[in-house]
């Protein structure tokens, strides 16, 4: 592809247009550019030598479980208040704008509790499998170290991430459009494994996941889908799970949405009819404007978003920039994303980044000039079935604006000439 | 001898069950405790809709009603109405196609037996499984009937609770997805797709952003 990124490139490196037609009519004005004198104040060699040059830092004692420098304080997990009753049973969201590559760190991932964060003693926790089994078993978190691991790269993403944009722009902040999302490589023994250790009857369709927190969620996952990819993790991104991942073991189905991976697992009961819990009746089914609604609605679609130019990066002055993205979808690989600099009248692929792996993020990077006028940002994911992501009005056209969940919907964000990004909706 | 014998034996298990791949009753691993029926209850809490799962014990909504002020009506409220943020229990029948549909189980649920469920496991917030089965019972009742759906004197219990028909029982459907028309991947438009955009919807105007200032910073 003639507009992949060429990160080595120092003028990119050093903020200056690698357009084509700047470097064969304009290269002696960059040059200049460089040499002047706002340039080096601004970007140029400080004067002074830095503390940290002229004198000695900690040793290596200080710090026996590190930290993210000081000067990225600002990247954490954020909430909206409102959005919730309590903060217990609630969600904050990842700082997508802040991040990089396709793993989100352990520290920094969306949590979604529904009876507040578990503190779980491994010693005394255990896996039970029951129901329609041979042999009913319990494990304890050493036994499960004796069975084969698998490690898998998945994404797991609240039902509900984008859901308060059906009825309009609503957040102005990528952190709060598309944050109930995070990706990591899972560590664990394959659900297939546990169940062929127990045995599965004969006539058996449907898995109960329970968690051991205060809300014991219960949840009904077809028996299929646990044969097919599923895990019970105990370590994410090469770490033991943090306990608001579900520490010390939790349920990870890829490409499943985030509240069926079950947290401080303790039960999977395999029965031949599912349970129509609170969580698959009440909450995380799709209200249509018929009034009828969709059950066990299990799939993430694909969805992609900018993470930069966004409203927490804003643009600083025309010139070189790099459009940076996240693609994923619940169906499989990503097959192609699309951006479009003018609200979707005309597109551009993007390069996709390797990995590209199935039911994960998939990163995309792709040069940009600003010419310092408005502009309306929007990228498309297209999934290795065909499925091209939505805009928001062809989803509202099946699903209305009372449904909550599911929303994968083209997320705009509108370039002001200020340089300021605000999060929009385009018709 | 046997024992030393039993270990090598669940080893050799383990790696030819990896070897061999897929089996759904594979031969059993040295590895774990076997249970009891006994043991499997106390934990065994899940309530399906045929019943399966309910545990013996009863309760009427007369019965339910104190327990319910005591235990719930601080965030339900007395009648299930709802207070404050938390979750209306009550009402909301025929709101599903409004612009502010009320999922309550009168409007929504499509299964009584998930309110025995969902209480026992979880309610009241925050002292999940601290309620007797008896209560679970009558505090389901009183929901039920404060809905219309059975009278004050009802007996809910492990036979009774399945039968009760919930107003939204056929409410749900599987999922169609993907819903979407599909677009031809091929032939998706690349240049001059549309030909005016209008913006519908400003997020800055509505302005519920937390830490607004912040974002704005990229702090």
């Amino acid at each position: 592809m003639t507009d992949r990124p060429r990160p080595h490139n120092p003028l990119i490196q050093s903020g200056i247009s690698l357009d084509r037609r700047a470097l064969l009519t304009g290269a002696a004005g960059a040059v200049a550019a460089l040499g002047s004198a706002a340039t080096a104040r601004a970007g140029g060699i400080p004067k002074e030598l830095p503390d940290w040059t002229t004198g000695m830092g900690p040793g290596v004692t200080d710090e026996p479980y590190g930290t993210p420098s000081k000067f990225e304080a600002h990247v954490v997990r954020r909430n909206v208040e409102w959005l919730t009753a309590s903060t217990e049973s609630s969600i904050n969201f990842t700082p997508l704008q802040d991040l990089n590559g396709i793993l989100t760190p352990n520290g920094l991932f969306f949590e979604r509790h529904h009876s507040g964060r578990a503190d779980v003693d491994p010693a005394q926790h255990r896996l039970v499998i029951h129901g329609m089994v041979e042999r009913p078993v319990s494990l304890t978190m050493e036994d499960l170290q004796r069975l084969p691991p698998v490690d898998r790269i998945a994404f797991t993403e609240c039902a509900a991430n984008g859901g308060m944009e059906w009825r309009g722009a609503q957040l102005n902040g990528v952190q709060f459009v598309r944050g109930m999302l995070g990706c990591a490589q899972w560590t664990g023994v394959s659900v297939r494994t546990l169940l062929e250790h127990a045995g599965v009857r004969p006539g058996a369709k449907w898995v109960l996941a329970e968690g051991a927190d205060n809300a014991a969620l219960d949840r009904s996952i077809p028996l299929d889908k646990m044969l097919d990819d599923a895990i019970v993790a105990y370590a994410q991104n090469g770490e033991r799970l943090r306990p608001g991942q579900g520490y010390p073991i939790r349920l990870v189905l890829p490409g499943y949405e985030g509240n069926m991976w079950v947290k401080w697992l303790r039960r999977l009961e395999v029965g031949d009819q599912p349970w129509y819990t609170r969580w698959e009746t009440s909450k995380y089914t799709d209200l249509l404007p018929t009034g009828k609604a969709i059950k066990f609605s299990f799939v993430q679609e694909a969805n992609s978003v900018i993470t930069s130019p966004s409203p927490e990066k804003p643009l600083n002055g025309p010139g070189q920039y790099v459009i940076r993205g996240l693609a994923w979808s619940g169906n499989g690989r990503v097959a192609r994303v699309d951006v479009s600099t003018d609200g979707g009248k005309n597109w551009v692929q993007a390069p996709l980044q390797e990995p590209v792996l199935p039911k994960a993020l998939t990163r995309f990077y792709l040069p940009w000039r600003w010419d310092g006028g408005s502009a309306l940002l929007q990228c498309r994911a297209i999934d290795e079935t065909g499925y091209v992501q939505p805009t928001i009005e062809a989803l509202r056209n099946v699903r209305g604006r009372n449904s909550i969940y599911h929303n994968n919907s083209i997320i705009t964000w509108l370039i002001n000439p200020s340089g300021e990004v605000e999060n929009v909706q385009v018709a | 001898m046997s024992r030393l014998h039993n270990v090598l034996l669940a080893v050799a298990t383990t790696m030819a069950l990896s070897a061999a791949g897929p089996a759904l009753a594979g031969p059993p691993l040295e590895i774990g405790t076997p249970l009891t029926p006994e043991e499997i209850a106390r934990w065994d809490i899940a309530v399906r809709p045929d019943g399966k799962g309910l545990p013996p014990g009863s309760g009427t909504a007369r019965q339910g009603d104190p327990i319910y002020q005591e235990k719930c009506a601080v965030c339900h409220g007395e009648f299930g109405e709802g207070a404050g943020r938390w979750p209306q229990l009550v009402g909301g029948q025929g709101t599903l196609t409004s612009d502010n549909p009320a999922k309550t189980p009168g409007s929504y649920w499509p299964y009584a037996t998930t309110l025995f469920d969902y209480i026992r496991r979880a309610m009241p917030f925050g002292a999940g499984q601290s309620l007797s089965n008896d209560e679970v019972y009558a505090i389901t009742a009183y929901l039920l009937s404060e809905e219309g759906i059975i009278a004050a004197d009802t007996v809910v219990d492990a036979r009774t609770l399945p039968a009760i028909a919930m107003p939204n029982r056929d409410g749900f459907i599987e999922d169609p997805r993907p819903d979407v028309p599909k677009a031809k991947v091929a032939e998706l438009c690349m240049t001059n797709c549309v030909e005016k955009v209008t913006i519908t919807g400003h997020a800055r105007k509505i302005d519920v952003t937390p830490d607004k200032q912040a974002a704005a910073r990229g702090e």
